[in-house]
């Protein structure tokens, strides 16, 4: 390449991206390939434009994500297992004016947490949930999750979830689009440029409701891969996802306004 | 004087949650204690004050409110009964380990499990001891009378945040569902926003423009920085033993017997101490305020002065008689009496066990 | 002064408010007073009892096992109260569905027909007002003035019209009570 064709890369206005402002210079904990990372970094994009750096208090779960405080340059409270929507309820009751978002897992949000969000949505706590769904316990070495796909092998499920024994695997973001408390139910996706721009489009949605008041929550699931979990390459995790789990979790809105997409 | 009114405990509590300038209270309704929300309910100090009450869909909730209200630096507070409280333990553990200024009231009922809504007082060890994981201290205030419900309030919100850690009002059944004359202190007014943010900098309630942010966690995974963080832990627990313990002594400058008892039980005891005295036994009664921190050297002191005996008297089957033994160290004689499963011992007992146990036949 | 009373009877009759009235007296005239009820499944529909003590000093024990005075509305009260009053005390009860009358000679008994005198006055609610009326009678502990007073306190705003009714009912509880045994 040219001496001027490197200029002209680094020119500002030849700027196609970089670090977002409101991510911390610690590196990524997450694997190579993981979801979590792009969901964190629009996040801190979404309330960068909103200009509610210094507005937002966020609650990190327990699991793959329980770290996300340490990349997220903004106030943030880590909260037990599960109880992220309780922590949240009480910190935009008592500060109403501010954003406040949970970021959890399948398994903090719908195993041990499904009490909390259910009610969380139900009360219609004027919040964000961000719910990153990717079918396992990464953290813990790949335990079968509440959304583990029917036939899906885990560490605990390690013939394959067999719903006579184990369950359904568990839609709870359709369940929480029936309650009168939400307001805005989506499920999106970061696997390519595309996904990853109408997940933004939908997480800057969800806060812009919450700075409008809206009457209600903002739920949005992000279905993801886990390829350590998965025991799959990037790639491959990425197409298996694109295979299985969206036609058990389809991609698009759910709730919008208030009114069920039907 | 401030107002006179005949309350019962429950609702004298209530009450100075309000007054003591509370935020937020974010309960779970349980017998015997239901009256605390159903009081702020009908109070609507959202109306008069701005303070928040929500009822939550379990103890697990509400604790948890607690943990993300008090991480903003407002004084937040709950109330339960025993199983509740139990199910409180993770939240507490947490809200210890990240050093979260709450207010948590137990009106302690029988046990174990359901066991039955009459007083006891078998949650001491919970209270004192952990109760959830890890190495931690509750500060544990223990009213004896209605006019404590009331009064202990304002003091659990400022032992709170002066040392950024849980504290406990444990109480009982009996001092819940009683009435008695209290006289409520004058209102405090809640802090606005603004002063929040100036006097509490480790709040997370917004990053300071121009500043660092804040994190409110009980994690971290390095060993050596979590050792630390518990160093730094017990170093407060130090301090607040060290300036924070309280009691009240009755008759014990002559006493050659002293009763140790807590809340209800003490009420009872000092009626027994009445009787005692009457028949010319020289008993005094020593009555804990702060379950922890323990009133260990005062006991020391009794010892030194020439006390031959202590009876512990508990609503339970023998929990805070441990420290009472861990304080006299053998030198003299400890007793225990106690009624378990929501049955209070009558002064009669007290002094039947006394005469028996402590002095002999 | 210290006055230690045990009221009992079935839910419904009036005990625990009769307490509550008792107890605001007692505050009215700058007394130390505790009011401990029996509470939990056995106030659903079965016998309810309360513990007042009105004192000049610091009251100690709320609850108690002895007591100056036993105000007994019920046969199941009789059976479990009654041996319960202190040598010297005082028992007053109603005896309408008592069946077996106290016997204790070492105590003073009185009665009062209060569920009667509340039917000829046309309203059974206030038979507790009669009840504690007949009390006062014999146990003069708070002034009148300051039963009135608390029991304006105890009713709530929407019932203060009713307060010339239960004034009335306190006069004739002291006009009706009956000596039954004076030691």
């Amino acid at each position: 390449m040219s001496e001027i064709a490197i200029q002209n890369i680094i020119k500002p206005e030849n700027l196609v991206y970089q670090k977002s402002r409101l991510m911390t210079e610690k590196p990524l904990s997450y694997c190579p390939g993981c979801g979590h990372g792009t969901a964190h970094r629009l996040i801190m994009e979404v309330i960068d434009e909103l200009g509610k750096e210094n507005d937002t208090i966020g609650v990190a779960p327990v699991g793959c994500s329980v770290l996300a405080y340490e990349f997220m340059d903004i106030d943030m409270q880590e909260a037990a297992h599960g109880r992220a929507p309780a922590l949240a309820t009480a910190i935009k009751r008592l500060w109403p004016d501010k954003v406040v978002f949970t970021y959890q897992g399948d398994g903090d949000l719908a195993a041990i947490g499904t009490a909390e969000t259910i009610h969380a949505c139900n009360r219609g706590e004027k919040i964000v949930i961000v719910f990153v769904n990717n079918g396992i316990y990464g953290m813990t070495g790949g335990q079968m999750a509440p959304t583990t796909l029917e036939g899906m092998k885990t560490s605990t499920s390690p013939y394959g979830r067999d719903v006579a024994l184990m369950g359904n695997p568990l839609k709870i973001t359709e369940l929480v689009a029936q309650l009168p408390g939400t307001y805005y139910v989506t499920r999106q996706s970061v696997h390519n440029p595309g996904a990853v721009r109408k997940a933004k489009k939908a997480i800057k949605k969800a806060f812009q409701n919450q700075i409008d008041n809206a009457p209600g929550l903002s739920f949005i699931e992000i279905v993801s891969n886990c390829n350590s979990g998965w025991k799959m390459t990037p790639v491959d995790a990425n197409n298996w996802m694109v295979d299985n789990m969206f036609p058990y979790y389809p991609i698009g809105d759910i709730k919008v306004d208030g009114e069920l997409i039907k | 004087m401030g107002e006179l009114r005949l309350m019962k405990g429950n609702e004298a509590l209530a009450e100075a949650m309000i007054r003591a300038g509370a935020d937020g209270y974010f309960g779970y309704p349980i017998t015997p204690q239901s009256e605390v929300i159903e009081y702020l309910t009908a109070a609507k100090p959202h109306e008069s004050t701005g303070m928040v009450v929500l009822q939550a869909e379990s103890e697990v909730a509400s604790i948890n409110m607690l943990y993300g209200g008090g991480a903003t630096g407002k004084k937040v507070c709950t109330s339960s009964s025993s199983p509740g409280i139990s199910l409180m333990q993770e939240g507490l553990s947490y809200i210890a380990g990240a050093e979260i200024p709450v207010v948590v009231v137990n009106v302690v009922r029988g046990g174990p499990g359901l066991g039955d809504i009459q007083p006891s007082q078998s949650d001491y060890f919970q209270s004192t001891k952990g109760g959830g994981h890890g190495d931690y201290r509750l500060i544990v205030l223990a009213p004896s009378s209605v006019q404590e419900m009331s009064d202990f309030v304002p003091i659990a919100f400022d032992l709170a945040f002066k040392y950024r850690n849980p504290v406990m009002i444990q109480s009982d059944g009996a001092i819940g569902q009683m009435m008695e004359k209290v006289e409520l202190f004058e209102p405090i007014p809640r802090l606005t926003d603004k002063q929040v943010k100036d006097l509490y900098p480790w709040a997370t309630n917004g990053k300071p423009k121009g500043g660092q942010r804040r994190i409110m966690t009980s994690l971290d995974l390095d060993p050596a920085r979590l050792e630390r963080h518990n160093h730094h832990l017990q170093e407060k627990y130090h301090t607040i033993d060290e300036n924070e313990v309280r009691f009240e002594e009755f008759n014990c400058e002559d006493a050659d017997y002293v009763i140790v008892a807590y809340g209800s039980s003490a009420r009872i005891s000092q009626k027994a101490l009445q009787l005692l005295r009457a028949k010319g036994i020289k008993v005094g009664l020593l009555r804990p305020i702060t379950l922890w921190p323990y009133p260990t050297k005062k006991i020391q002191e009794l010892v030194k002065q020439g006390v031959k005996g202590f009876l512990s008297v508990e609503m339970s089957a023998g929990q805070m008689v441990e420290d009472v033994k861990l304080a006299v160290n053998g030198k003299v004689k400890v007793e225990f009496f106690g009624r378990v499963g929501g049955i209070i011992p009558s002064p009669e007992e007290v002094v039947d066990a006394l005469e028996h146990k402590l002095i002999g036949e | 002064m210290t006055e230690e009373i045990i009221i009992a009877g079935f839910g419904g009759q009036g005990v625990l408010s009769m307490g509550k009235i008792l107890a605001y007296s007692g505050i009215m005239q700058n007394q130390e007073v505790s009011w401990m009820p029996s509470y939990g499944p056995e106030m659903r529909g079965g016998t309810a009892n309360v513990t007042v003590i009105v004192s000049d000093e610091r009251i100690s024990s709320p609850i108690l096992r002895a007591y100056d005075t036993a105000i007994i509305l019920n046969q199941q009260s009789m059976d479990k109260f009654e041996s319960t009053v202190k040598p010297g005390g005082t028992l007053l009860y109603d005896p309408n569905g008592i069946s077996k009358h106290p016997t204790r000679k070492d105590i003073n008994i009185y009665k009062v027909e209060g569920a009667k005198k509340a039917a000829e006055m046309g309203n059974t609610k206030i038979f507790n007002m009669i009840v504690l009326g007949a009390y006062l009678k014999v146990k003069p502990i708070v002034k009148m003035e300051n039963v009135v007073k608390g029991i304006k306190k105890s009713l709530p705003e929407r019932h203060h019209r009713l307060l010339p009714l239960n004034e009335e009912a306190v006069n004739q509880g002291t006009q009706i009570v009956e000596a039954v045994n004076i030691i």
